[in-house]
């Protein structure tokens, strides 16, 4: 329980979303009374109910619901774990601490009483049910005052503010600074940006490349990646500082369909978190590479082929289906690639020479205005 | 043969024995000589058979003697071994007793009846009994002569204050005749009146589905009024003491139906009344049979219904016999049979299985084959300690005995096997018995049961009597689908409430946290509003179900029984709540009120 003193000191940001929790507690409860199944209505999170919207050029969420039900047999472990990682979420909110996913999922997990079941039995049962309380309650994660494993690195003209400690992202060595994965305006501010555009690049090594080539320097630029997939807090910070700075984003992705993917993601926001997409999608964010025409325009040989496995071929076909993506030149991208039949990577590069990227493949992109959006 | 096949220097046989020679070696066989040849035809085909069928021909005939004079049977069976066997395996001596508290019987009839073959008072009338032809007791008599020597040992009273009779007899096997050996008055004070009868013979004694015991356990299982005590070889004493003090109503004495007359017994019949014309005869000596009827009988035939009786024969007599089978008539009264009553039935089962989990029964109404009414009752128990995963037992009764032998050449085990158990919710394999913890009883009552052969162990295939069979067997199978129904939506609808009840608290607790109320508090009203999701059961897992309408499931033809362990009657049960909403609404309740969040 809360102490007075910590109410008192609770933001209003907070107070909000106690009361969407209190709000739950109390609809369960006097359904529960009444003598009715008491019962959560969440949005599905899944193809069916996502839709393109073509004039905001973002994935949203449908309306479609479905009732958790406490009286259900294949629900009620669900509710329960819902109603056990709200009431989780409320202590943090009361105690103004916040934690990741993974120690959310040990704070909620105990043994059931004369059971050798436990409420949680590992972390792939509570990360979803964190999602379904995000859009059950229509709280944002850090609302919840949880966050996800940070990933992702930043460097650039660009001086920031993260709770109260000056950044100068000129300043960051070889590393980068670490991305949290919290980036809402409360807690980092921008204080002094010179770059002109911000390049979001998918691997740590091709970052490393740049950073260490002193692309952003040289181009006046931001230079970011997540290593991967992009995480929430690197996907917010694009947004803003493309928003707030008015700032063109460029990505440079693998050519194969998970970078493209990657790229899509930042750019109309992904299935699973399309309640999120307002927040994170970046619409005018530019495909800068790598293309399966690029094999051709830049003269690459054999060597950086690596043959399409099934699966890619089966993704490039899903992709292809997809209202995102439905645009001509999208469409012959990706026949582009299951013409080639290969995929490639940005580390190809190196065949021709170490800094090949960061010397002529980017700037030629840039100058010939070769993107796709 | 004619001489043309005979090649002509082939010797002409020489002639053996004339007419005259043969004569003088042409005798009359006598029954106890065939019997001695042919103790096979009788149940005595081996040493542990002899034994079982020995018991059980002087067991029926105590139950037939007590039931026939309305004395509520209590029966001591004890078998001694007399001498070891040699060799282990190898059969031994032993000495039946069977002592009954029947009306006891006059002493000049004592040596006919044990010591006489093929005498008796059942043969000669169309009446349900144990006992038939009246081979059976005489017939284990000279079967224990013949292997030991030892008379058949007979002590009877007829009533309270009269002389008891001791009489050791043995059989003169050519004559057929009884011989007193021995004979002298003795106190019996144990019983008012009784009898005793006290065989020894070359015996094995065995367990098993064709052993003593078995065969006493299932006689005890149909018939419920009867109280006996065994004492096995062993020495074990076993007592079941009798489950119901009502009589079998008597079985009336009917006269055969124009159905089912064999021709030679028609001759028989039409001889045996001179003076009478044969209208005469068909109205006085066949049942169902009215003047206008046997007017009927006699125009198909034509016969003419004055005629005498004894002058019929011939085409005569054949055509009136084809008439006799075809004519409309009624069937005959089914006051000739004796159920054993669904009730009573139950009763019996429980004697040999009191832990099962369900029982039911069914009492077929009367039908006829062959002009013999006859009725058939089924019944099972089911789960409790029975078995789990072996194939059902099957205990097959005529008239109250129990078949032990044969049972795949015999109509009860075929009807069990033809009934289609998977559509009651039970495993069978194709062509199989049902796998489960189940016991299952058919009794056949008759004027006349169809045996498959005089040793009495099978039941005949007549397409009458196997309906009827499954009929009684579908009726059952179906109170048990429904029982079985019930009893697993129970188990679901418990594993469903521990569910519930398991994350309860942790949904109390949280919502407690976040509003910062009692746990339990938050507990009460998830409890009491369990029962609206969650058919509540009783601690033995039986669904409480709304109650339902007289019988269920019910297919036409006679009554049901139906009880369960607890016997208790299926309805709500004070202290639950309400009785939930109708099927139909179901979905509706499940889905209760949806909660928004999205306001």
């Amino acid at each position: 329980m809360a102490t007075k003193t910590a109410a008192k000191r609770k933001s209003e940001r907070d107070a909000v979303t106690l009361g969407k929790i209190q709000k739950l507690a109390k609809g369960v409860l006097t359904e529960a009374t009444k003598g009715h199944n008491p019962a959560v209505e969440i949005r599905t999170r899944a193809l069916s109910n996502v839709s393109f919207n073509e004039r905001k050029k973002i994935i949203e969420l449908g309306d479609k619901t479905q009732s958790r039900e406490f009286f259900n047999t294949s629900m009620v472990r669900k509710f329960m774990q819902t109603m056990l990682v709200a009431s989780k979420c409320k202590t943090l909110i009361d105690e103004g601490k916040t934690v990741s996913i993974r120690q959310m999922y040990y704070m909620s997990k105990h043994t059931l009483p004369h059971s050798s079941d436990n409420t949680f039995e590992d972390q792939t049962e509570s990360d979803p049910i964190i999602e379904d309380l995000e859009v059950g309650i229509d709280a944002l994660r850090e609302e919840l005052h949880l966050f996800a494993t940070r990933r992702g690195s930043c460097v650039g003209k660009l001086v920031i503010e993260d709770a109260g400690d000056r950044i100068d992202l000129s300043r960051m060595g070889r590393g980068g600074w670490s991305i949290p994965s919290i980036c809402e305006p409360d807690v980092i501010k921008f204080t002094e940006c010179k770059a002109e555009f911000i390049l979001f690049v998918e691997k740590d090594a091709v970052f490393t490349r740049l950073n260490e080539d002193g692309f952003w320097k040289k181009h006046n630029c931001i230079l970011m990646t997540t290593g991967g997939q992009s995480t929430r807090g690197a996907r917010r910070l694009l947004q803003r500082m493309s928003q707030e700075l008015k700032l063109q984003s460029y990505v440079l992705v693998d050519n194969d369909p998970w970078g493209l993917y990657i790229y899509s993601v930042l750019k109309q926001g992904s299935i699973n978190l399309a309640y999120e997409s307002m927040r994170m999608a970046v619409p005018n964010v530019r495909f800068l590479g790598m293309s399966s025409y690029d094999y051709a325009k830049f003269k690459l040989g054999p060597a950086v082929q690596i043959k399409l496995k099934k699966e890619d071929v089966a993704r490039a076909e899903q992709m292809k289906a997809y209202p995102w993506f439905k645009d001509k030149k999208w469409q012959q991208e990706i026949q582009e690639l299951l013409r080639n039949g290969f995929k490639m990577e940005l580390d190809g590069f190196l065949t021709k020479s170490i800094s090949f990227i960061t010397d002529e493949y980017i700037p030629k992109k840039l100058r010939d205005r070769d993107w796709l959006t | 043969m004619t001489k043309k096949d005979q090649s002509p220097d082939a010797p002409v046989p020489k002639r053996r024995a004339t007419a005259e020679s043969m004569a003088s070696r042409q005798r009359e066989i006598s029954v106890s000589e065939f019997f001695t040849k042919n103790r096979h035809l009788l149940g005595f085909d081996n040493p542990a058979k002899a034994l079982l069928t020995t018991v059980k021909e002087a067991v029926d005939n105590s139950l037939d003697a007590c039931e026939e004079a309305g004395i509520l049977p209590e029966l001591l069976v004890e078998i001694v071994e007399v001498a070891p066997a040699p060799s282990p395996n190898q059969p031994s001596r032993f000495r039946v007793v069977v002592e009954d508290n029947g009306p006891g019987i006059v002493k000049p009839q004592i040596p006919k009846i044990f010591a006489k073959l093929l005498y008796g008072s059942k043969f000669h009338r169309l009446k349900q009994s144990r006992g038939q032809q009246g081979i059976g007791i005489s017939a284990a008599g000279l079967y224990g002569q013949l292997t030991t020597g030892k008379p058949v040992v007979i002590t009877s009273k007829t009533g309270k204050g009269r002389p008891a009779f001791r009489i050791d007899l043995r059989i003169d096997t050519k004559r057929n005749q009884p011989d007193v050996v021995k004979d002298e008055t003795t106190d019996w004070s144990d019983r008012d009146h009784g009898t005793r009868v006290e065989i020894e013979l070359v015996a094995a004694y065995r367990g098993g589905r064709t052993g003593v015991q078995e065969y006493l356990e299932q006689t005890v299982v149909a018939n419920p009024h009867l109280g006996l005590t065994y004492v096995s070889p062993k020495g074990e004493r076993l007592e079941f003491p009798r489950v119901s003090g009502e009589l079998p109503r008597e079985a009336q004495e009917i006269k055969p139906h124009p159905h089912g007359i064999e021709l030679g017994m028609l001759q028989t019949m039409l001889a045996d009344s001179p003076g009478k014309t044969v209208k005469q005869v068909l109205c006085d000596d066949f049942s169902r049979v009215s003047p206008a009827i046997a007017q009927q009988v006699c125009q198909m035939a034509k016969v003419n219904p004055r005629a005498p009786a004894d002058r019929l024969h011939g085409e005569e007599l054949e055509r009136l016999h084809k008439a006799l089978g075809e004519v409309r008539v009624m069937a005959p009264p089914a006051t000739a049979v004796v159920p054993i009553g669904e009730a009573l039935l139950i009763e019996g089962l429980k004697r040999r299985f009191p832990k099962a989990e369900f029982y039911s029964s069914t009492t077929r109404a009367p039908k006829v084959y062959r002009g013999n009414p006859f009725v058939v009752e089924a019944a099972l128990a089911y789960g409790g300690d029975l078995p789990l995963e072996e194939p059902a037992e099957i205990m097959r009764f005529a008239n109250r005995v129990p078949l032990q032998y044969q049972p795949k050449a015999c109509a009860i085990s075929e009807s069990v096997y033809e009934v289609n158990w998977r559509g009651y919710e039970l495993q069978q394999p194709k062509g199989g018995l049902p796998v489960a913890p189940m016991a299952v009883v058919v009794h056949l009552a008759s004027v006349w049961v169809p045996f498959t052969s005089e040793a009495k162990e099978a039941v005949a295939h007549y397409d009458e009597l196997l309906e009827e069979m499954k009929h009684a067997l579908r009726e059952c199978g179906r109170k048990l689908a429904a029982h079985v129904r019930s009893r697993a939506h129970a188990d679901r609808e418990l594993k469903r409430r521990s569910l519930f009840e398991k994350y309860i608290p942790e949904v109390a607790a949280a919502i407690g946290d976040i509003l910062g109320i009692s746990k339990e508090k938050i507990e009460k009203p998830f409890y009491e509003t369990l029962p609206v999701f969650v058919k509540f059961a009783d601690e033995e897992g039986h669904a409480k179900e709304a109650p339902k309408e007289g019988t269920r499931a019910n297919g036409g033809g006679g009554e049901s029984a139906e009880i369960k362990e607890d016997g208790e009657a299926p309805g709500p049960v004070p202290g639950t709540p309400a009785p939930p909403v109708a099927k139909g609404k179901r979905k509706d309740r499940n889905k209760g009120k949806q909660l928004s969040l999205l306001e």
